[in-house]
């Protein structure tokens, strides 16, 4: 077999139909799946848009030429329109702000992931265990779910801050503790289908613990229609935490952070729209390129999405 | 005593204020290495009898003993190693994301067998599929295969009784066969107890030594295989189910 599998290609291995090992059938399957998305262009197009927000957010001391948070001469080089030495103009405190939008991708990515690695486990957990036990568990946690949801996002930052002081982690927190609702009701919801399933029964009648069902059985079932919904939530992440930014709740300056850099070009947007509107491009481009990604694994990961 | 007593049971299913009596007091008694048949149309309960037996459906009453000992209210590992279950339809039966080899090999992690490797190489061989079929997923078997791989997962644990709820009503007529003869002799290599429940009264006149039918949650009548093809019943409702079941052709390869 060793000496078969060697003379085979690469692609041939992974689409064997009788893999030999663990490790092949689950290389295999996420071939299909990654074969499955390469026919989205959409979806692609969002990867790559996400992608390069990872790259430019890694590379950003490389990337930008000057100083994000150093201006230049105060009396020549203030809200310079866009030229080859000023990608997008300079703002009224003569800082380049092309700089200023490639550094501000790092604060954009650390709130997007953030924010993804806090909310993610505690909503699939409530879901899913509300989910299989159902009765007095079920209404007890939902309930709890219910009271997060009712929670304005902006009035809980406001509170944080005045509680912690403000900054970009108060804004990731408070963005986190309200994030979390909808994917414990997704993540019920799909339980709710799949504990009935004869599966569910078959590894029950082995005499599998609850907690072995939840999380080898029911969770890897749910977890792709959370992931899909967490990618299409980044856009509405990272717009509220622009959205604090523009508050003066976020980051706070001199920080490179796109909703604040909005919030401060707005004073002169009728004379100098470049300083407003460049950070608006880029939360536009990022927040679409997550949208994109997030349909094209939707139609991948999803099998009720048809096909 | 026999080795799988029921005695008087009673289950009630309760949801949205309704209770519905899905079992009104059914006896039954299946000796060791018995083949033994439930008939009956659909909602008689012939179904719930085996998901009273393995915990799954709430028993309201009456008692369950398996070899002489009083079955416990929550299973316990003894005796999910004792009894196994194969369930009708194996599309639905078999995780999606699991392969065959994380299906059969995770019984084994649970109760702790040694030489798991070899376990499942040779559970996959009785049932006659060979390590090929190891690390596919479901959506890489057909129907037949998917019920062979339920089968070795019932049989992995090493089980004395496996109750068998419809196994082959989900499959095509030769695919059925070949499921049936499987079972026929995994019965007989290993001294397996048997409980089947069928609407299909070929299927059970094939595979079992006595049966009984049901309607409206109660035994109706027991009868003994010979009796069923001899058309000896005593009951009008078993005889029209008989009537019922001629008029389909059966296929020729369930016919001893």
């Amino acid at each position: 077999m060793s000496i078969g599998a060697s003379r085979q290609s690469l692609g041939e291995w992974l689409q064997s139909e009788q893999p030999a090992s663990r490790r092949q059938a689950r290389l295999g399957q996420a071939w299909r799946t990654w074969r499955l998305f390469t026919g989205n262009r959409l979806g692609m197009i969002g990867l790559a848009i996400v992608l390069l927000l990872v790259l430019v957010a890694i590379f950003a001391d490389v990337i930008a030429p000057y100083d994000p948070l150093l201006g230049g001469d105060l009396r020549t080089m203030r809200l310079l329109p866009p030229s080859m030495d000023h990608l997008m103009g300079t703002d009224d405190l003569a800082r380049d702000i092309f700089s200023r939008v490639v550094h501000g991708a790092r604060l954009t990515l650390m709130v997007v992931a953030l924010v993804a690695i806090i909310a993610t486990p505690i909503g699939l957990l409530v879901g899913t265990v509300s989910g299989y036990f159902g009765g007095w568990v079920d209404t007890v946690l939902m309930r709890v779910t219910d009271i997060f949801l009712a929670f304005p996002r902006l009035i809980l930052a406001l509170a944080f801050v005045a509680a912690l002081g403000p900054g970009i982690e108060n804004a990731i927190i408070a963005i986190a503790i309200t994030s979390w609702p909808p994917y414990a009701r997704l993540a019920r919801a799909e339980t709710l289908t799949i504990r009935n399933a004869e599966h569910i029964d078959a590894i029950r009648l082995q005499g599998a613990s609850s907690g072995r069902i939840i999380w080898g059985h029911v969770v890897p079932l749910c977890l792709s229609s959370v992931i899909i919904r967490v990618t299409l939530d980044m856009a509405g992440i990272i717009l509220t935490a622009a959205g604090l930014g523009f508050l003066g709740l976020g980051a706070q300056p001199p920080q490179p952070e796109w909703g604040a850099m909005i919030a401060g070009g707005r004073r002169f947007i009728i004379d100098y729209w470049w300083v407003a509107t460049m950070p608006g491009i880029a939360i536009f481009t990022v927040s679409l390129g997550f949208n994109l990604l997030g349909d094209g694994l939707r139609d991948v990961l999803d099998p009720k999405a048809g096909k | 005593m026999a080795f799988i007593d029921i005695e008087d049971l009673e289950v009630t299913f309760e949801g949205s204020g309704r209770q519905v009596r899905a079992l009104k007091g059914v006896s039954l008694a299946v000796g060791e290495e018995e083949s033994f048949g439930i008939v009956g149309e659909s909602g008689s309960g012939k179904s719930t009898v085996l998901r009273a037996l393995c915990g799954l459906a709430p028993v309201t009453g009456g008692r369950i003993s398996i070899a002489g000992e009083p079955v416990q209210a929550p299973r316990d590992a003894v005796f999910y190693r004792r009894v196994q279950m194969v369930f009708q339809d194996p599309y639905a039966s078999l995780h999606p994301r699991h392969t065959v080899d994380r299906v059969l090999s995770e019984p084994l992690a649970i109760h702790g067998f040694d030489h798991a490797e070899d376990r499942v190489e040779q559970a996959l061989e009785d049932v006659g599929l060979g390590s090929g079929f190891r690390f596919r997923y479901p959506h890489q078997l057909s129907g037949g295969q998917r019920q062979r791989v339920a089968i070795a997962r019932a049989l992995i644990l090493e089980p004395k009784v496996i109750l068998l709820d419809e196994p082959t009503s989900a499959l095509d007529a030769s695919i059925q066969a070949e499921v049936l003869n499987l079972l026929d002799r995994l019965r007989a290599e290993r001294g397996l107890t048997y409980v089947l429940v069928s609407h299909d009264l070929a299927v059970v006149s094939h595979m079992c030594d006595r049966l009984v039918v049901m309607q409206g949650g109660e035994v109706v009548e027991q009868l003994t295989r010979e009796a069923l093809q001899a058309h000896a019943t005593t009951e009008d409702y078993t005889r029209n189910l008989l009537t019922a079941s001629e008029g389909f052709t059966r296929d020729p390869a369930l016919q001893r």
